[in-house]
């Protein structure tokens, strides 16, 4: 494996952690927006609880990823940058009004209107934002994201709001739901249990819903993609994340919500870790490649010397903020 | 408004922004871990209140700074694209280890802030201490990236020497005047709201140790950043000539040259109408010898120049909050020695005053002080290397960004004042935030 290669492989597996982690903080979000009934407010205190102490870190992941990008791959970076001029502002704005949101509800009036308002804000902030990152995801694979050989942009600025991509984006927005009503139901017990458990299967059956549509469109949108899922680099990978959709879906079913848990992680994981293999070796199709966008291999070097003694620091404290929050119950 | 200008105000409203949150959340972790130790050590109560209330305004400014600062890492490459294709494979390693250390940071402020009743004391304390630390380390990372766009290596773009980062002459110099200054921000501003409820005689006991402990923080802070000040002063005159003529709004080379205070800038007609002049002393200043030459803006190309007006109105801002600081500094510590003040004495009102007056002004000198560093910095991004224009994007979207992001920061600026005014009258709830 080239320095390149492992590069890639170290954004993607920031994508998956960032993905998985902060993907289900979007999706208590969005289910604080959805909560409805008798238990609406245990059930946004039961978001708000889990996501408290681990927002930020699982927040961070998406820092790394983009530094890995633009210093691994300063030549990709730039393309997406005019590409995704748009769309990653506006899930910037997403990002900080989620944010803001949350704190100014966790810490502020508990009784006023004020409470309500922002509320609404992290609910639509955290609906919004997933959408626009899936999207972003849908443009750089839809094959429409053009780059001439000085890296200027030709085509595709517009690339992320076509159907493909925004159905995509849905897609993100489904799944991130889904993980945080799968993770709950570990978090929480009795009836409330049973709240995110039916929210899970509801939200299951919409993501195996999305994932019947886009699969034949994604032969018919992007077919290189559609080749690539169907090489024999990603298919294993996707065919283990299809397995581990089934025992999430058995694991809710059956109540046995740790093997949920443990399943969706691993069908999130595959599915982005499936697409990224599938997109190998482009980062942008057709135009920008792995190796044509790498930067010099010092660089690289570089960094992955800091990977090992970064991750000895991180793991640790990582492993010591979820042993301490998330291991009771 | 044409990308150029869009980008750069956006870059400018979002730094601006960022900063004060940067800086809180490198300064107030160290007063919040002090106070708790002390908290620990004394058994006093009023200490670990103290902590615990500072603990739930980190965590709300915290939050704000992480998202602007998430914002900033994408905007590098969306307002600055041609910056970052250059530089990302020079400046990239030192953006990774600020990465490390700024989740670290994150972690350990979620152990902390979630911590107090599932930790041991001591677990906590160390949490709290690891914020504080990974804090100003990754405020000092950061600060390398700049340092190195102030004085690149000469070859290091042709090299892409990936660390040429910390090689940059710059960077201990600015590291540790970036982290001071966040000291003596945070710090005068936790005094002058402590003066201000000593003074109003709100109710709470935590307020004559809060203001012991940050002015303790800050006013050591304040003094060491006079030595740190001028040590970059003397950098900035032998590698940014340009920077340093523009702020003194030095206009022609002298020797034994006269420091300008104050005055108003014409930069067509290349003069200062009047300032207050001080014979010799910048000479002092940027070489330590009262008969130095120092070499005036014309010695260079008009379009080397940046906007004077702007670096050396900065510059006095900068030097008179810092000098006020100073002043006040040893105020309080020649109240404290000639009345042997007992840590709880009462402190006379006129202080009490003087701390309220005080308290925006660390913040005011750090953001001019930034303004010197960038502006000076013009038309260069990388001095000497990219020219601003250069590096700006050319998306006709920039001014609706730029106007967005703009309305947003102002919008959730006037939130945080509100939600601060609102914890400084409530208790902290046993079981805050939710148990």
């Amino acid at each position: 494996m080239t320095p390149a290669v492992i590069m890639a492989a170290l954004v993607v597996l920031g994508l998956i952690a960032y993905g998985v982690l902060a993907g289900a903080d979007f999706g208590g979000g969005i289910l604080d927006a959805l909560a409805r009934g008798p238990r609406r407010d245990a059930q946004r205190d039961a978001i708000s609880h889990a996501m408290g102490p681990v927002w930020e870190a699982n927040h961070v992941w998406l820092i790394f990823v983009i530094v890995l990008l633009f210093t691994g791959f300063p030549r990709a970076f730039y393309a997406l940058g005019a590409a995704l001029f748009v769309p990653f502002h506006l899930a910037l704005a997403g990002i900080t009004l989620r944010g803001g949101a949350f704190v100014f509800r966790a810490y502020g009036p508990r009784e006023s209107a004020s409470l309500r308002v922002w509320g609404r804000v992290f609910g639509i902030a955290s609906v919004l934002t997933p959408v626009l990152l899936g999207t972003c995801l849908g443009a750089v694979s839809s094959g429409r994201v053009r780059v001439r050989a000085d890296d200027e942009l030709m085509a595709g600025a517009d690339a992320w709001h076509s159907p493909f991509a925004l159905v995509i984006g849905l897609f993100a927005l489904s799944l991130c739901a889904y993980l945080a009503a799968v993770f709950l139901t570990v978090e929480t017990d009795g009836e409330l249990r049973d709240d995110f458990r039916r929210h899970a299967l509801g939200i299951g059956t919409v993501v195996v819903a999305l994932s019947a549509a886009l699969i034949p469109w994604v032969f018919v949108a992007a077919p290189h993609l559609g080749a690539g899922l169907l090489s024999p680099r990603a298919l294993p990978v996707l065919l283990v994340g299809a397995v581990a959709a089934l025992a999430s879906g058995y694991g809710l079913y059956r109540r046995r919500f740790t093997l949920a848990r443990a399943a969706t992680v691993v069908q999130v994981a595959c599915l982005l870790g499936g697409w990224a293999l599938a997109q190998y070796p482009f980062l942008i199709y057709p135009d920008v490649s792995l190796v044509g966008a790498a930067a010099p291999s010092a660089t690289l070097n570089a960094v992955l010397v800091t990977i090992p003694p970064g991750l000895a620091l991180l793991l640790p404290a990582l492993w010591w903020l979820f042993r301490v929050f998330k291991s009771t119950r | 408004m044409n990308p150029l200008l869009a980008a750069r105000a956006q870059m400018e409203v979002s730094l601006a922004f960022h900063m004060v949150f940067a800086a809180i959340g490198i300064g107030l972790p160290l007063l919040m871990v002090l106070a708790e130790a002390i908290g620990l050590r004394t058994g006093d109560a009023r200490w670990r209140t103290l902590a615990r209330r500072q603990a739930r305004v980190t965590a709300v400014l915290f939050a704000i700074g992480a998202v602007s600062g998430t914002a900033l890492s994408f905007e590098l490459g969306l307002l600055w694209p041609r910056f970052m294709r250059l530089a990302g494979p020079v400046v990239g390693p030192t953006f990774a280890l600020e990465g490390y250390a700024f989740f670290l940071e994150a972690i350990f402020l979620g152990l902390y802030l979630y911590g107090w009743d599932r930790l041991s004391p001591r677990a906590h304390l160390l949490a709290g201490a690891g914020v504080a630390v990974t804090g100003m380390l990754s405020g000092a990372f950061v600060v390398a990236v700049n340092a190195w766009m102030q004085c690149p290596p000469p070859s290091s773009l042709v090299t892409l020497d990936p660390w040429a980062t910390f090689r940059s002459a710059a960077w201990i110099n600015m590291a540790v005047h970036s982290t001071l200054s966040c000291y003596v921000s945070v710090g005068f501003a936790v005094a002058g709201a402590a003066a201000w409820s000593l003074l109003r005689k709100r109710p709470g006991d935590w307020h004559r140790p809060a203001l012991s402990l940050s002015l303790s923080m800050a006013s050591v802070a304040a003094v060491l950043q006079l030595a740190s000040g001028d040590r970059i002063a003397k950098m900035v005159a032998v590698t940014q000539p340009v920077k340093l003529a523009a702020m003194e709004a030095h206009f022609d080379t002298a020797r034994g040259a006269a420091i300008a205070l104050g005055g108003l800038v014409d930069q067509d007609a290349a003069v200062l109408h009047g300032a207050v002049t001080v014979p010799k002393v910048l000479s002092v200043l940027a070489f330590g010898d009262p008969d130095a030459t120092v070499r005036g803006l014309n010695d260079f190309p008009r379009d080397l120049w940046p906007r004077v007006a702007i670096v050396h109105t900065a510059f006095d801002v900068m030097v008179s909050a810092g000098t006020f600081l100073v002043a006040l500094s040893a105020a309080w510590w020649i109240w404290r020695f000639r009345t042997r003040a007992a840590p709880e004495a009462p402190v006379p009102v006129w202080l009490l005053r003087a701390l309220v007056f005080a308290a925006p002004l660390g913040f005011i000198a750090l953001e001019a002080g930034w303004l010197v560093t960038e502006a000076g910095r013009q038309p260069w991004t990388i001095q000497g290397v990219l020219r601003t224009a250069d590096a700006a994007t050319r998306s006709p979207h920039a001014v609706v960004t730029f106007a967005t992001f703009s309305a947003l920061y102002v919008f959730l600026g006037a939130v945080v004042v509100g939600m601060l005014r609102y914890l400084a009258r409530t208790p902290v709830k046993s079981s805050e935030p939710q148990p």
